[in-house]
Parts: structure tokens; sequence; C-alpha cells
């Protein structure tokens, strides 16, 4: 599905990284495998430094951090929020919306939208695109869109598959209406059928944690993990990905009546480095075009690798110059997502410590 | 190039007989992470980048698959 958005634009970009950093070489004892063989799918895959939070740190604990942050340095005013869209698979409770919590705590005024939305590795892409379709009313004029999880809480230590290259971030970005004339082209798909290649398959309402989903078990690769942990099916997440979005990256350059010379970055979600760089080989766009260096200094923080992927590798440059970008998400749903934009001239993008 | 291949799988999996005329992927003689350490190898080694969706278990369940697979890639020895 295609959409066009326009006159809108991204004003700032605030990335908040818990400072608790863990090093893949200090958890080899925690997998079932041979050290040596593990060294080198650091290398393949780019397992390295993540950060993750503590037990005690919650979503909204990021994104207060950071909007506080945000107020307190005068780069934004609490009173300008119209609409505040939190995008997370790691809310503080089932209810209510943790977006409400946070207005709260911050003694945001009343009269503005809060709101959740459940996804993953697209929710970036899919927050953009909520933020722009809320800023058509006249009476939102700027949206502060949070992307935050801390999957590292739900993800087993001993599984390998997916312990390596998790990450913990929160990211806030502030969009707003543009008189400059501009669109900005969107594309999304999503496939409900195959929602079990990536699920943490207890803990709702349809099979309450309790005992027996908290016990770990070795599955035929010989990760230990319980119903209450994250599963994730990696071969079929992979084909999945080298499947649907290199046309879903064609379509929208079509769309956007752009070449794919003319986009400066491809700002893809992180999954690992070897995913990212069959994704670059099949759409015939050179490596450093598509940065993937966010696993290996970071983790991979679900939708929130997309605007510290942006935020790491144009850091201040995007605070004088300006970029023709194609952002995609894609995983949990399954979703797929990408949006086509020209970024730059922000008022600030940066990268803090919670 | 079967030689080559063979030394790349026997690098990955040493404790495996890869001359064997048997299924690597029933056997459990590759996962999807030997798989991924595979790729970058043959990658390297045959010049080649392995399209992602060829990046199938079917695809390298004997040394005659793999070689099938390179050859559709452009590998050259």
């Amino acid at each position: 599905m295609n959409f066009t958005f326009n006159n809108k634009s991204i004003t700032g970009l605030l990335v908040i990284l818990p400072s608790r950093k863990v090093r893949f070489d200090e958890e080899l004892d925690n997998y079932n495998f041979p050290h040596a063989k593990s060294m080198k799918l650091k290398l393949a895959m780019g397992y390295n430094t993540r950060r993750i939070v503590d037990d005690s740190v919650c979503t909204s604990d990021l994104c207060v951090f950071g909007l506080k942050y945000l107020f307190e340095r005068g780069y934004i005013d609490k009173e300008e929020i119209d609409a505040l869209v939190l995008v997370t698979q790691s809310p503080d409770y089932f209810m209510p919306p943790t977006s409400n919590v946070i207005q709260g705590i911050l003694g945001l005024k009343k009269d503005m939208i809060c709101m959740d939305i459940n996804q993953g590795c697209a929710g970036y892409i899919i927050g953009l695109m909520q933020s722009f379709m809320l800023l058509e009313q006249t009476s939102i004029k700027k949206v502060a869109l949070l992307n935050a999880d801390i999957m590292s809480r739900k993800v087993s230590k001993r599984d390998r598959n997916s312990n390596p290259l998790i990450g913990d971030a929160a990211s806030i970005t502030i969009v707003e209406k543009n008189l400059v004339d501009n669109d900005i082209y969107g594309n999304i798909k999503m496939d409900g059928r195959n929602y079990s290649i990536l699920i943490i398959p207890a803990g709702g309402y349809k099979m309450p944690s309790n005992i027996e989903t908290a016990e770990m078990k070795e599955d035929v690769s010989g990760n230990f993990r319980s119903l209450d942990n994250l599963v994730m099916k990696g071969d079929e997440v992979f084909n999945f990905v080298q499947r649907e979005v290199p046309p879903m990256i064609e379509e929208l350059l079509e769309t956007g009546k752009a070449s794919k010379e003319e986009v400066d970055y491809y700002m893809f979600h992180q999954p690992n480095k070897f995913m990212l760089n069959k994704l670059a080989d099949k759409l015939e766009i050179p490596h450093e075009k598509m940065p993937s260096n966010i696993v290996e200094n970071f983790g991979n923080a679900s939708g929130v690798s997309i605007p510290t992927v942006i935020c790491f590798n144009l850091a201040e440059r995007l605070l004088n110059e300006t970029f023709k970008l194609c952002l995609a998400g894609f995983g949990v749903g399954l979703t797929w997502a990408s949006l086509l934009l020209e970024m730059g001239k922000m008022k600030f993008n940066k990268i803090i410590d919670y | 190039m079967k030689k080559e291949v063979i030394r790349i799988l026997n690098e990955i999996r040493p404790e495996f007989d890869f001359n064997e005329d048997v299924n690597f992927i029933e056997q459990g003689m590759l996962d999807s992470f030997d798989i991924v350490l595979l790729v970058t190898r043959l990658d390297e080694k045959f010049g080649t980048s392995i399209d992602g969706m060829d990046i199938l278990p079917e695809n390298f369940s004997t040394i005659d698959t793999i070689v099938k697979l390179l050859e559709k890639s452009g590998g050259k020895e």
C-alpha cells in the first residue's frame, strides 16, 4: 500500500541508550556452543557490544528521561506537544497506555492526544506515518513520536539465536508541519499469516504466564528458553526479509520517482550485519550507503535501530545539511514498511546515555 | 571448486566427514548459523554474493547442491 504525505518534516531526533554495556565475548559461556564457532559468528553477524537496561528500568523511564532532557535544554517546549505517539512492544502495563503514563509524569497539557502503537522492527516507520496523519489536523502542529523497547528483559540469556543481538533503546522524534512544499512517500505491507515466527508465546490473555510457561527448555539447536521468552525463527525471518524487502524498496523508489543513486543513504532496521549486506547486494546498493554498524555498537533495539542508525552515522551533519533518505523496517507481525524523504537542517540530532 | 567447498565445510564443522554421501541438513551436520558462516566464506573465496533468496537449507544439503549454487551465483575458482 502506497502513501504520500505533504508539507511535513522531522525537526529533531534524540536517541536514549542505557549506559549498561554487555559484551558478546563475556557471554560465550551462556551458550551451548563451542567458543571458536561463536567467535566466527561474531564477525559475520556483527555481534559485539550491546546496551541493555537494568531489570528495574521501564520504557517510560527512558522516554521521560529523554523528554526532560529536551525540555530542560530548550529544544522543545512542553506546551507545544499536541500529540504523543509511543511505539513499543514493551509497555509499562497492559493498561493504561504508557503514553498516558508519560504524559502524566511530565505534566503535559490535557488538550492533546496520547496513543500507544504495538509494533516492533517496522514500528518507527509506522509511528512516522501515524504522526504525519495526525498533522493533517489543524489543531495538531507538533507531534512527539516516541519509539522505545526493552526487549532484553524478555530474551533468554541462554538463547544464542536472539540474546547476542538484542539491545534496548528509546528515541524521540519531533515531527512538525512544514511550510516548504515537500513530498514524503511511504509503502507498507503486512502478513499476519506468519505472525508466529517472531513471538513471545506466553504472558498475554491467550497463554497467561505461570510456573509452566517459565520453565526453561532446550530446543533442537541447543538454545534454552521458556514460553515467557522471545522466540525468533531466524532462518524464516531471514527468508522473509530477503523475499519481501527488495521489491518494496523498488516500488517505493518508483512511486517517489527516485533512482537508487539519488538516495544518499538507506537507513534500514538493524537486525544483523549479514542480513543487511545481503539486502544491499540484492538491491545493488553500495554497502557504505546502507550502514550496518548498530548491532556491533549498541545491539538491535527493534524499530529504534532506525533513528539510531541515522543519529550515529549522520550526527551533526543533519543540523546543517539535507539528505535524501530511504528508511525501512521489517519484522514482527509480519510487517514491512518504508519511507522516502528528505531529512536535514534539524534543530537537534544526538545520542545520550540513560 | 568441490575440493575447496569440502575444505571450507571441514573448517566450519571439523567433527564431520563431508565426503560422505549424506544430506548435511537432515543429518544435523549444518545448522542455520553454520550456513551463515558457510555463505560468508564462500562469498569471500569465490568472489560471489550468494542471493539472499537462495540461502535455503536445500541449497546446502550436499556438495553438489552447494557447487550448483556457486555456479549460479557466478562463482569462479
